[in-house]
């Protein structure tokens, strides 16, 4: 049986303490790429009781991701909008979801992101990491953009830290293990770079902005 | 001095896009910040850089 919203409440009131978490609950954040990144940022703030999420991908679950993303062999070939919709459901079921199945490009991000406070960066290329984050900061001066660069291979995880580079953009991973030099991705070091890109979204809606 | 992520140049006088130029950045990889804001990648090449500027250039490498 599934509490209700009153229990879920309390009990991150209670752990989170209540201003943050009524700043939590009145976001909207957009997760843009629901891969090892994405969905793993998503789970994060899903739990952590944010009250929005905006999912974009425009990609379906194949087996090459279940080594690192957020999904389950029943899922495969599902949307991974769809997919990971339903696992942040089950976790944490008073979340308010929205699901957008595209590409995001330039000529379409505007009217998706519009609604968010915070953008997270979670592509995997790096020219559309670079589009999304030029476009976000261009447009939308007052928004906020979390961006991910650096989290292949097996180096140590301590070399994945969180760089703030205006008061508006912030930069998580090591900067330089680049997938292209042939270091496959492992999820316990994505999952580092998105624990901190979802720490970073945090800290910002809490106010708590030098990180 | 201008400052690149974190070391010092002569590049006063210099547009950005010259020096993202001869520096052998990849343009479709990159955001560029000076003193603290973005520069609009159409304004690479009408930005000229100055003394004292600040600049990070955020080269990104794949992988997500």
């Amino acid at each position: 049986m599934i509490p209700s919203k009153e229990a879920w409440d309390k009990v991150l009131r209670e752990r989170h303490g209540k201003e943050r978490q009524d700043k939590f609950e009145a976001a909207t954040v957009a997760v843009c790429g629901l891969g090892g990144l994405g969905s793993n940022i998503a789970i994060c703030l899903a739990r952590a009781g944010v009250g929005k999420l905006v999912l974009i991908d425009f990609d379906q679950v194949d087996i090459s991701n279940l080594h690192r993303q957020q999904y389950k062999v029943a899922q495969l070939g599902q949307y991974k909008t769809d997919a990971l919709r339903d696992n942040l459901k089950e976790i944490a079921p008073y979340v308010e979801v929205k699901t957008h199945q595209v590409l995001l490009k330039e000529d379409n991000a505007g009217e998706i992101l519009k609604e968010a406070d915070i953008i997270c960066e979670a592509f995997d290329q790096p020219e559309a990491k670079a589009m999304l984050t030029n476009l976000v900061l261009e447009k939308f001066p007052e928004k906020y953009l979390v961006a991910g660069s650096g989290m292949a291979g097996m180096k140590s995880g301590n070399l994945i830290q969180t760089k703030k580079i205006t008061d508006h953009f912030y930069l998580c991973g090591d900067l330089s293990s680049d997938i292209a030099d042939g270091m496959g991705l492992v999820s316990a070091r994505v999952m580092i770079c998105a624990a901190q890109e979802a720490l970073v979204v945090l800290r910002l809606l809490a106010g708590e902005k030098d990180s | 001095m201008v400052k690149v992520n974190g070391e010092t140049m002569e590049l006063a006088g210099k547009s950005l896009e010259e020096y993202l130029v001869s520096a052998e950045y990849n343009m479709k990889r990159i955001a560029v910040e000076r003193n603290g804001r973005i520069v609009p990648k159409a304004e690479y090449a009408t930005t000229i850089l100055c003394d004292e500027d600040s600049i990070e250039v955020v080269s990104f490498v794949g992988g997500g």
